[in-house]
């Protein structure tokens, strides 16, 4: 038979295709669905979250630090409680990362604060003497991709019915409700919203005035991302 | 198609690619080099200054280092080598049809402008996120052009072809095509955001290149790494397989050591491969059958593995004092025993319970890199020393400097993993590490510090690893432009004649 093939390439690169292919139809299919619902109390993220979440993916943050917590003792004593399928319902993409150069963030809004952040995103190693992250000071220059964010938020409720604008069952049984703009000047405003309640917790003057005046840097997304991080 | 006389090869192709694997890898490496002393000393992270910190920073760097080796460096090589032994072992010169070499320079033409793009885009921070697949949806459509003109290039060359049964190469070839095909456009299913409309009727919104992933939360983490291991797995192994395949017999003049054992390794990695991926995902929210499926076939895949490891050392039965003599066959047999090694590892490393100090540490990146510098690397490098003389019709420059760069570079893979080995494993032990009261012993920030030696030795390693493959580049150059023609295409018969 394989000398046959040899001699047969059509039916020789069906036939490598078929073996290949096999395994993912097994591995992949039976629990698609089943692995998409989300857990009572997941919420997708709000605008100028989502936007922070572009900066972190902007930057390979993913590089360096994962957002999946195993179910071990240590990790659980470290981190929180482990990760759950359901909570990643809203992922797109998925971030776990594949390497821990610094600590997971599945939980870190648990345990970190905003004015936390400010200052260790722009030296790291004044906060954790020893670290080995760089500073990330554009961020506090650089000004956030709203319109992109909200093209997303616009995307995802269109293609995968994801909830915006209707009540979503939280865990203490009252419900919450992740506005989307009807218009681009509406998310805006939504995102600016939002990053005056960061800021107000925030040090730097330049980055209050920034808000103030209506612009948006991305240390304020992406703080807004770190701390929706649950 | 019909001519009469010996057939000549056109190698024009092959040179425009091995010219690009010479230049993306001392690229792709130098910025290897620099990630690696940016994590021994962080200061090197702004070493073009504060103003230019945003792109010469560990995490924009480190997609521009796995991408442009792996799919610049290693790529490009692997359609150097399928230009040549393609034609060599189907018995058809691309002089033959203008069609298929004018798909072929258009290949390599869209290739390299798909490669600039990428290099651009990623400093700019245009990343999906998903390893090995950063690239946004143009860039997508640009890569799957470029991959079935490729496809396209071998379905001609078959066509043609003069030699009836296909040469084992040739097999791991059209697998490699056919198994990045599927996972390239099953792994970068996304939806353009730009199609979007507002309720107030705005379109054209936000950044045109940006996407969103058709998948979510676990099933993208389980397309990601079903695609991620086996884009390892099909452009990391099987094309380098494809080449030791050919040049190994051709250089040492030896027959492959065993058919049958060849055809058991190649269905058998066929066939095995692709489930491994699941042991990416051990003790992450993936079914447990998964993880486990994952698991076992990962040490299912030692077999077919070193099958073709065996295969090769074996062809050299009786002929080993060509080990010595010749720097050549050095880089090939050293490569074929680290791609035993490293398929060792890997299962090691895929059982759960090692998985759980292993996995998300350096200890899988010193694996990734014994693979990478110790087997692929070889057998680029040898690749290339072999097709060079044939297709600038020139001896190798020089041989000693050839020998020097052996175990210059040699030496630098072994300080790569051995340092790896120890900072992986010290850090997973120290993580999960808890004091008599059960309470955790160590911060993070104490598992970072300590891995600072082991970070200086990695990346005395990684330099000495470029320092050797730019003494590589000078040696091709040398050869390129030396006075001396040899006219002569000969050294060593089969496979399959000269």
């Amino acid at each position: 038979m394989f000398h046959w093939l040899e001699k047969h390439p059509f039916f020789f690169a069906l036939s490598v295709f078929v073996v290949i292919a096999f395994a993912g139809l097994v591995e992949i299919v039976p629990n698609f669905a089943q692995a998409s619902r989300p857990l009572v109390g997941t919420a997708p993220y709000s605008t100028l979250e989502l936007a922070g979440r572009h900066v972190y993916i902007k930057n390979s943050c993913n590089a360096c630090h994962s957002q999946l917590i195993r179910p071990f003792k240590s990790e659980t004593d470290r981190y929180g409680h482990y990760s759950l399928s359901g909570e990643y319902a809203y992922d797109r993409p998925f971030l776990w990362g594949s390497k821990r150069t610094g600590p997971d963030l599945m939980r870190v809004g648990n345990y970190r604060t905003t004015d936390w952040h400010e200052n260790h995103m722009k030296d790291p190693a004044a906060v954790v003497p020893g670290s080995i992250m760089p500073k990330y000071t554009w961020l506090y220059e650089n000004e956030t991709d709203v319109a992109t964010a909200y093209a997303e938020q616009l995307t995802i409720a269109q293609f995968f019915s994801t909830p915006y604008n209707t009540p979503i069952p939280m865990k203490d049984g009252s419900s919450k409700i992740i506005k989307m703009g009807d218009s681009i000047a509406e998310a805006n405003a939504l995102a600016l919203e939002e990053a005056k309640v960061i800021v107000a917790d925030m040090k730097d003057q330049d980055i209050k005035d920034a808000v103030a005046s209506g612009k948006i840097p991305e240390i304020v997304a992406i703080i807004a991302y770190m701390n929706s991080l649950k | 198609m019909n001519k009469n006389g010996p057939l000549e090869y056109d190698y024009s192709v092959s040179k425009l690619f091995i010219m690009n694997a010479l230049f993306v890898g001392t690229i792709g490496m130098l910025i290897g080099v620099i990630l690696a002393w940016q994590m021994a000393y962080p200061e090197f992270n702004t070493f073009l200054g504060e103003d230019l910190a945003e792109y010469t920073n560990f995490s924009r760097l480190r997609p521009l280092h796995t991408d442009s080796v792996i799919y610049g460096f290693v790529l490009s090589a692997v359609w150097a080598s399928w230009y040549y032994v393609g034609q060599r072992v189907l018995k058809v010169s691309m002089a033959e049809s203008k069609t298929l070499m004018f798909m072929g320079k258009l290949h390599f033409w869209l290739y390299f402008a798909a490669s600039a793009v990428i290099v651009a885009s990623l400093l700019m921070g245009i990343t999906t996120s998903k390893e090995y697949a950063e690239f946004e949806w143009p860039i997508d459509l640009a890569i799957t052009v470029v991959w079935l003109l490729w496809g396209a290039g071998i379905a001609g060359l078959v066509g043609y072809r003069r030699e009836k049964s296909l040469y084992i190469s040739v097999w791991y070839y059209i697998a490699t095509f056919l198994a990045v095909a599927m996972l390239h456009l099953f792994n970068n299913m996304e939806i353009p955001t730009i199609i979007a409309t507002s309720p107030a009727g705005e379109t054209m919104i936000g950044a045109w290149w940006h996407s969103v992933s058709m998948y979510a939360g676990t099933n993208d983490a389980l397309v990601q790494w079903w695609f991620g291991h086996n884009a390892v797995a099909f452009v990391l192994t099987t094309p380098i397989i494809a080449m030791i395949y050919y040049f190994l017999p051709k250089e040492s003049g030896q027959a492959i050591y065993s058919y049958k054992l060849s055809l058991l390794s190649f269905w058998g990695l066929m066939f095995v491969y692709i489930w491994a991926g699941g042991h990416h995902l051990l003790y992450s929210t993936v079914p447990d059958w998964m993880q486990t499926m994952g698991s076992i076939f990962s040490v299912i895949l030692i077999l077919p593995s070193w099958g073709s490891a065996i295969n090769m050392l074996l062809t050299m039965k009786g002929e080993w004092q060509q080990v010595a003599s010749s720097p050549l066959i050095k880089f090939m047999v050293l490569g074929s025993t680290f791609y035993m090694f490293s398929t060792l590892e890997g299962p090691i490393q895929a059982i759960k319970s090692v998985n759980a100090i292993a996995h998300f540490t350096d200890w899988i990146i010193g694996h990734v890199h014994d693979g990478a510098l110790g087997w692929v690397g070889f057998m680029v490098i040898a690749a290339i020393y072999h097709m060079a003389p044939r297709i600038f019709r020139r001896e190798i420059y020089s041989r000693s400097l050839m020998n020097m760069q052996f175990w210059i570079q040699t030496l630098g893979v072994v300080l790569y993993f051995t340092s790896m080995w120890i900072a992986g494993i010290t850090q997973g032990m120290m993580w999960r590490a808890h004091d008599e009261f059960g309470n955790l012993a160590y911060s993070f920030i104490d598992t970072v510090t300590v891995l600072h030696p082991y970070y200086t030795i990695r990346a005395v390693g990684g330099t000495l690893y470029l320092i050797g493959f730019v003494m590589f580049v000078y040696n091709i150059y040398k050869t390129t432009s030396a006075p001396r023609v040899e006219e002569s295409d000969l050294q060593n018969a089969s496979p399959m004649g000269a």
